[in-house]
């Protein structure tokens, strides 16, 4: 009789430890190398690739307030379908994750549905107001241990409060996540790379700039305050430059990169496709070009989806008026697979520490981001990393079709994901408790 | 072509061919019964969700002349402001079998995002700051009964271009006729990217209004909107009409066979002086008579008339 929590995996390529067989028994990783103990469940994983189990520091799941777009279930199947095994919920909720007590719901939601742990990010201002400070103290001393806090949807854009943010979260060893984009700069409703597209198709213009000033002035504030800042989703070469050059001065600056940046250009939104709709905008080839660059340079630390799911109809508007945000959780390996490793610009130990080691220690998360030897936890993903798929939105385990790879040709399928030594996907199914 | 959504949409051909018919139309609409059999049993919905008397009055007007059914929808009052969405509105309104839509709407691109849900012919009416192919239409259609063809004529377009839905379509227009096009405008009101705008290749634009003023056979002025004047991009009208006005003495620099067209409706003082809308040479009425004229060749030509 098989154990369901003990599996052996037959012959993975583990990045960095050639192949191997991986026995997974009580939650952790019992032997690497040859074993095969009676009643294991035996996972043929000739010609896939083992990595750490992904850890997204930036997802939306929608619950509490728009659980007909996401819910924290859905959200978690469709992040273990994607090979995910922690994933950090933004705050940007209704009511917004403020407090002790919301940030203890959300954790306590993603506890119960068991298919990733669900890592809540504290607000750093009260209701995202950008006025003054959420109980940012009392988040991390709560259940769910807050360490991560972002107005994420918009920019901490006062400075003083800012400064004051990066300062107080240094006494529990906190990070501010910021979401850069100077408002003024990108006012207008439409959201679009400012450049001949914009002005050609009538949409208010988005330049890069706008995300540029708040990167460099957010990196002076982290010096000045010794502080660690985080930059949410860049998109901009301009903040790539700012980014490196900070780093090379020895400033505690992580950044992270979405998938849809890394592939997607402006160019999608030649038809007014809300679908391609973004915060921040899809932007110009050459910024693409500089993302992977420094994606693969390590000047930025990490892939973050922002997964941003939503309703059917709150997308079906006029371009300006369409809700920002597109999918990102069950393509993200694919597309990083597609466009860094299938070129040869990363390797899958590159992607290993991008999508897991770099995350986990940026968000925390003690259990993840780990190796793969004998006694970690036995948090991993398989992924077959030579087969073509075709993305159907409508196999999404999201509860929103909101997906811009709909179509797409991609490269590498996620086969399995085991959190703590349970399977949460296994053959391509996601796996209930 | 089953929609006409840009300027984009129109070949030489078919745009001079819809300017033809306008000339006709325009006939008919000086007769004292202004009644065409053409579109007779056909209904056309006038799809409104910004207010617009002037293009909404112009289209109906074409419609009923053509024996159309034609049946205004404004959005304000309606579903949409409950929150319905683009997509359903468009499907409600389609699914009553209506055969053409004329679509007004105050965000770029809404109308062409209305031809993947629906199956009816549309027309943009004018979409946010994108385009306005019927206005470039009559404008060009009013330059040409006063200057004849208009391949190799100077046409200045001065003003908001930003903002301004009709300078993108009688850019790409007028360089389709084959005039020569510059635009004007201060740095902070001329679109991003202008320099390599690929829909209307061959143009020149900068910002000097003197410069190119002596030259031209038709200057086109466009409306400078009361809230760009508190948003930064230029520092007090005053400033603004000396740079970039119609003053009584760039009217005297423009060459007398020039014409000055403006789409309406005017700040006079501000973007062009009471002189030169006044005018003998200015088209301004001569274009609003043309939109019928103009609009009918459209609905004409896109609901199958030709054939009819």
């Amino acid at each position: 009789m098989s154990n369901h929590n003990t599996f052996l995996i037959k012959g993975a390529d583990l990045v960095g430890g050639g192949r191997q067989d991986l026995l997974i028994k009580d939650g952790v990783l019992a032997a690497v190398g040859k074993a095969a103990p009676k009643g294991a469940t035996v996972v043929d994983a000739d010609g896939l690739v083992a990595l750490p189990g992904l850890v997204d520091l930036h997802t939306h799941l929608r619950e509490p307030g728009r659980e007909d777009a996401e819910t924290v279930s859905t959200g978690s199947a469709a992040a273990a379908a994607g090979g995910f095994t922690a994933v950090l919920a933004m705050a940007n909720t209704s009511p917004v994750t403020d407090t002790a007590e919301a940030a203890e719901r959300v954790f306590d939601l993603g506890r119960a549905c068991g298919l990733v742990d669900v890592q809540p990010v504290g607000a750093v201002s009260k209701g995202l107001a950008g006025e003054s400070l959420a109980e940012l103290g009392l988040m991390a001393r709560s259940r769910a241990g807050v360490r991560v806090f972002s107005d994420d949807g918009k920019c901490v854009h006062d400075a003083r409060l800012m400064r004051r943010a990066l300062e107080y979260v240094k006494a529990f060893g906190g990070v501010v996540s910021q979401h850069a984009q100077e408002p003024r700069l990108a006012d207008g409703a439409a959201c679009c790379h400012e450049g001949e597209l914009s002005g050609r198709l009538g949409l208010p213009g988005w330049p890069g700039v706008a995300e540029d000033v708040i990167v460099a002035r957010d990196i002076m504030l982290a010096r000045h305050t010794g502080s660690r800042v985080h930059i949410a989703h860049v998109s901009t070469a301009g903040s790539v430059e700012v980014i490196r050059w900070a780093k090379a001065q020895g400033t505690a600056v992580t950044a992270e990169v979405t998938p849809h940046h890394l592939m997607l250009s402006t160019s999608r939104l030649e038809d007014y496709d809300p679908t391609y709709k973004v915060n921040p905008p899809l932007r110009p080839d050459e910024d693409i070009e500089q993302l992977r660059t420094a994606l693969a340079d390590g000047t930025i630390d990490a892939v973050a989806t922002d997964h941003a799911p939503h309703a059917r109809h709150d997308k079906e508007h006029a371009f300006a008026e369409a809700a920002f945000g597109m999918l990102g959780l069950e393509q993200a390996l694919q597309v990083v697979n597609t466009v860094m490793v299938q070129p040869g610009l990363m390797t899958w130990q590159q992607v290993a520490d991008a999508m897991s080691v770099r995350p986990a220690e940026i968000a925390g998360l003690a259990g993840h981001g780990r190796p793969l030897a004998v006694g970690e936890p036995a948090n991993l993903t398989l992924i077959d990393p030579s087969a073509t798929v075709e993305v159907d939105a409508a196999q999404s385990h999201s509860l929103s079709r909101n997906n811009p790879w709909h179509g797409e040709k991609l490269i590498g399928q996620v086969q399995a994901t085991f959190l703590r030594g349970r399977a949460t996907l296994l053959d391509q199914e996601v796996i209930t408790a | 072509m089953k929609h006409l959504l840009s300027a984009a949409n129109l070949s030489r051909d078919d745009a001079l061919q819809i300017l033809d018919t306008a000339a006709q139309m325009h006939d008919v609409q000086r007769r004292e019964v202004k009644k065409l059999p053409v579109l007779r049993g056909r209904t056309i919905v006038n799809l409104f969700f910004e207010d617009s008397t002037r293009t909404r009055s112009s289209f109906e007007i074409a419609g009923k002349w053509l024996s159309a059914d034609v049946i205004n929808v404004s959005a304000k009052g309606s579903s949409v402001s409950k929150g319905e969405s683009l997509r359903d509105t468009a499907m409600t309104v389609a699914a009553m079998g209506v055969d053409g839509l004329v679509i007004r709407h105050h965000a770029s691109g809404a109308p062409l995002q209305v031809t993947q849900w629906v199956d009816a012919m549309v027309v943009n009416a004018g979409d946010g700051t994108h385009e306005h192919p019927t206005q470039a239409l009559l404008d060009a259609y009013t330059m040409q009964q006063r200057l004849g063809d208009l391949a190799g004529k100077r046409v200045a377009i001065v003003g908001d271009l930003t903002h301004s839905r009709v300078v993108r379509s009688n850019l790409i227009l007028l360089r389709t006729l084959g005039a020569d096009v510059t635009l004007v405008a201060p740095p902070t009101l001329m679109p991003s990217g202008i320099a390599n705008w690929s829909a209307a290749e061959g143009f020149s634009y900068g910002y000097d209004f003197d410069e190119v003023l002596p030259d031209l056979d038709a200057v086109m002025m466009l409306r400078v909107q009361k809230e760009r004047m508190s948003g930064g991009y230029f520092p007090t009208p005053r400033e603004y009409t000396v740079g970039y006005g119609l003053t009584r003495d760039r009217l005297r620099a423009l060459p007398d066979h020039a014409v000055i067209c403006h789409p309406g409706p005017m700040n006079r003082g501000l973007e062009i002086t009471a002189d030169a809308a006044d005018e003998a040479r200015s088209l301004i009425l001569d274009q609003v008579s043309a939109g019928v004229a103009v609009r009918m060749s459209v609905l004409y030509h896109l609901l199958g008339g030709a054939e009819a």
